[in-house]
């Protein structure tokens, strides 16, 4: 009918579609994708009343400013950002996250950085006019599968709204902070012990910072030199989220979503499904600390935590 | 045969089927992943979201929302299933240009090896070579055993961009940029073919694990001009 969408008038840094990702596919070297932060990607969808696959906009520190045309929709934000929203006689409002708005037509959306995180997310109500690729809207830039070709958006690119008949849903508003707990809970890998014992040691007790070197593959850490005893170099085998490889020179990194399919570095540790939004989340400068978990740990941990995930989304309704 | 099973963090199993890299190893992954894919497509087995085969490992990751390590082990360990044979295996020719503008690297090979640029694709070409696996980006097979004597160690310094469609060899592999890509392997030439395509849903990769594949010489002209 109307054809609503949004104008990029800046596209911000890392702006792309995402989704729960894309599974199967891992053996071809299609990675999984998907949002960063799946709990916040699933609080978007439930604050503007989609189902819980419907794709989302991730953006990364600084944000994308966009203008609504041809309509009025439902949006939310969710993360922990800093956005205004410019309604079309200029005035201005300063963004509330976890809060469902309003947008009318020729009203701007602001979004002008992540504060203490890497990652947020901007749902609209209905979602938007896409179609999967393979299973999943998720945009895969390795590839270019997915939204927007597989590639990140551009200034003057269009993002098409799906909703043309938009029912004015009561205004949803939920509490929810951000963790910044900077203890990240890992269990040992595969190759733990192609470390020295002191590299075990140091592994889980010291400190470890997060540098520049951060996107949605993977995450570098630096810190003690985790020194390894066997080789550097194993047959390259298959990696998840999580898994945390150490190269020759000695510093970790976590592999993220778009992480590649195959990679041939020791394994030191895998982080626990839990901790993965947060890890995805950190931001560079950031230190954090590894703590050993069992796998029955672990497991108990991502029960509580889908539980507690699913105690926000009903607090959506 | 699987020599042992581990956990990969809380929602991944390793299986690791010993330390040799060769054919009959790789081909037991092969079967494997074949095998558990079908029961997947199936439905006789819910939860698993992706399997990765590799030279001598099978890494399976699945939904820890809907099962666990304990339940997928027990699903492995009970498969009944034989090494495939690979009768016929899928023998794949691809068009590779070697002159001077897409062989990056045959200044330095030539130097490493003490073999003249000729000599080296020579061997190389006269060879056919099996695909261990496919990945790290989509598509880009990764092929062996090379002849010996051109095998060659990784660039001192990997290239932040290789080009879409290089050739590439390092060690006992060889392999093919499917997308532009940071990468350290010696670039011997560029191929013209689409190795993978995201519009063939049904097979989006050329060259599967399994199959043979042999290398054969284009002129420039000929790859300007390549049409599929």
């Amino acid at each position: 009918m109307n054809n609503i969408y949004f104008k990029i008038l800046r596209p911000g840094i890392n702006t792309t579609i995402q989704d729960i990702g894309r599974n199967h596919l891992y053996h071809v070297g299609i990675t999984v994708s998907g949002a960063i932060d799946q709990r916040n990607y699933k609080i978007a969808n439930r604050l503007v009343d989609n189902e819980s696959d419907e794709a989302v906009i991730e953006f990364a520190y600084q944000g994308p400013l966009l203008k609504l045309k041809n309509g009025k929709i439902n949006l939310t934000i969710t993360g922990d950002i800093l956005f205004k929203i410019i309604r079309q006689n200029l005035k201005v409002e300063d963004g509330i996250c976890y809060k469902s708005y309003i947008l009318e037509d020729e009203d701007q959306i602001d979004i002008i950085s992540t504060k203490n995180t890497a990652y947020g997310y901007l749902s609209v109500n209905g979602g938007f006019k896409l179609h999967k690729e393979w299973n999943s809207y998720s945009t895969n830039t390795k590839a270019n599968v997915g939204s927007n070709n597989g590639k990140k958006y551009s200034l003057g690119d269009k993002i098409f709204i799906k909703n043309d008949d938009l029912k004015i849903s009561k205004e949803k508003k939920i509490n929810y902070k951000q963790s910044l707990d900077n203890m990240i809970r890992v269990i040992k890998g595969t190759n733990f012990d192609y470390f020295s014992s002191e590299a075990q040691s140091n592994f889980f007790t010291k400190k470890f910072s997060v540098t520049n070197l951060v996107d949605r593959m993977g995450i570098r850490l630096n810190g003690p030199k985790l020194e390894n005893i066997v080789s550097s170099n194993i047959k390259s085998e298959g990696l998840v989220r999580g898994v945390i490889q150490v190269p020759a020179d000695g510093n970790p990194i976590v592999m993220l979503s778009d992480h590649g399919t195959i990679g041939g570095y020791p394994k030191i540790g895998t982080v626990i499904s839990a901790d993965l939004d947060r890890v995805g989340q950190l931001t560079p400068g950031t230190k954090i600390q590894f703590k050993e978990v069992s796998l029955e740990e672990a497991q108990n941990i991502f029960k509580a935590y889908t539980d507690d995930t699913n105690k926000y989304l009903n607090e959506c309704n | 045969m699987i020599k042992n099973i581990s956990n990969l963090g809380d929602a991944a199993i390793y299986c690791d089927f010993g330390s040799e890299v060769n054919e009959k190893t790789n081909l037991s992954v092969i079967s494997y992943f074949n095998n558990i894919s079908r029961l997947v497509q199936e439905n006789k087995i819910s939860g698993i979201n992706n399997i990765t085969p590799s030279y001598n490992k099978l890494i399976i990751s699945f939904d820890l929302t809907t099962t666990n390590y304990l339940e997928i082990k027990d699903f492995i360990v009970n498969l009944e299933i034989k090494d495939e044979k690979k009768d016929n295996p899928k023998a794949i020719k691809i068009a590779v240009c070697c002159e001077d503008e897409f062989g990056l690297d045959f200044n330095r090979l030539t130097e490493k090896l003490k073999l003249t640029k000729k000599q080296i694709l020579e061997l190389y070409l006269n060879k056919q070579y099996f695909c261990y696996m496919t990945g790290f980006i989509a598509g880009m097979p990764f092929l062996g055993d090379l002849n010996e004597k051109i095998r060659c160690n990784r660039l001192e310094t990997p290239r932040i961009k290789v080009p879409k469609g290089s050739v590439g060899i390092t060690e006992q592999f060889t392999n093919i940029y499917t997308f532009e890509s940071p990468g350290g392997w010696n670039i011997i030439g560029n191929t013209p073919l689409k190795i993978f395509d995201k519009l063939n849903l049904e097979e989006p990769v050329l060259i599967k694990p399994g199959d043979k594949v042999s290398f054969y010489q284009i002129s420039k002209e000929e790859y300007i001009g390549w049409d599929e």
